[in-house]
């Protein structure tokens, strides 16, 4: 087994993103290698102001539970999404955006922070990067 | 900057997060121990409590060796040698 974390980001839920670039900066803090998948509405994150846009998974509220629980973690000192995922490439994080999710939903390359991005690709790719994996996740 | 035992130049790089939370103590010292060169000293300050038992892990799988852990109230330092 490789000292590797391949995490699948399915959701684009707030909430989930802080799961997936948190979980992906301590795999690398700890040694480990990373790579994050994303796809559907994991991959909106990704579009060029994307990042910090996703709703919250449970009692968005038309916007207002975001609202109350990004000034509690502003209060609580809480990293931003943007700074998660500079810390994530500074320290060698992979991101790949899912092709089939661009295709179907209309998103083309210019609409991405390819700045981010090292691969382009498909199921092969995932399982490529989580075959010799120690960590797999769905989020 | 110290000299070391066999006269090298040992550089010490400190790394303030106090007051910082989850995941940033473990990435902030993670990014000065790729910094640092073999044989620097890297000292993390901070109050995070998870930090202060997960840095010693992360060094751990790192390879790497804890000098010390020291309390002082609620903040906590760590020296590691790259």
């Amino acid at each position: 087994m490789g000292n590797k974390a391949v995490i699948v980001v399915h959701s684009g839920d707030m909430d989930k993103i802080y799961s997936a670039l948190i979980i992906g900066n301590g795999a690398l803090s700890m040694g480990l290698e990373a790579s994050l998948y994303f796809t559907f509405w994991g991959l909106q994150r990704l579009k060029k102001d994307g990042l910090e846009a996703g709703l919250l998974s449970k009692m968005h509220m038309l916007g207002l539970g975001k609202w109350m629980v990004k000034k509690r973690m502003t209060k609580a000192n809480v990293a931003s999404l943007e700074k998660l995922m500079q810390d994530y490439k500074e320290l060698g994080g992979r991101i790949i955006a899912c092709e089939m999710t661009m295709e179907i939903m209309g998103i083309r390359k210019e609409d991405l922070r390819t700045d981010w991005i090292d691969e382009y690709g498909a199921v092969g790719t995932y399982i490529h990067e989580a075959k010799d994996a120690s960590i797999t996740l769905f989020i | 900057m110290n000299i070391g035992v066999w006269g090298d130049i040992i550089v010490t790089l400190e790394v303030d997060v106090r007051g910082q939370t989850c995941p940033v103590p473990l990435v902030e010292c993670r990014k000065a121990l790729r910094k640092a060169s073999p044989g620097d000293e890297v000292v993390v300050v901070g109050t995070h409590p998870a930090s202060k038992k997960e840095i010693p892990m992360a060094c751990e799988s790192l390879g790497l060796d804890v000098l010390a852990v020291e309390d002082k109230g609620n903040e906590w330092k760590i020296r590691i040698r790259r």
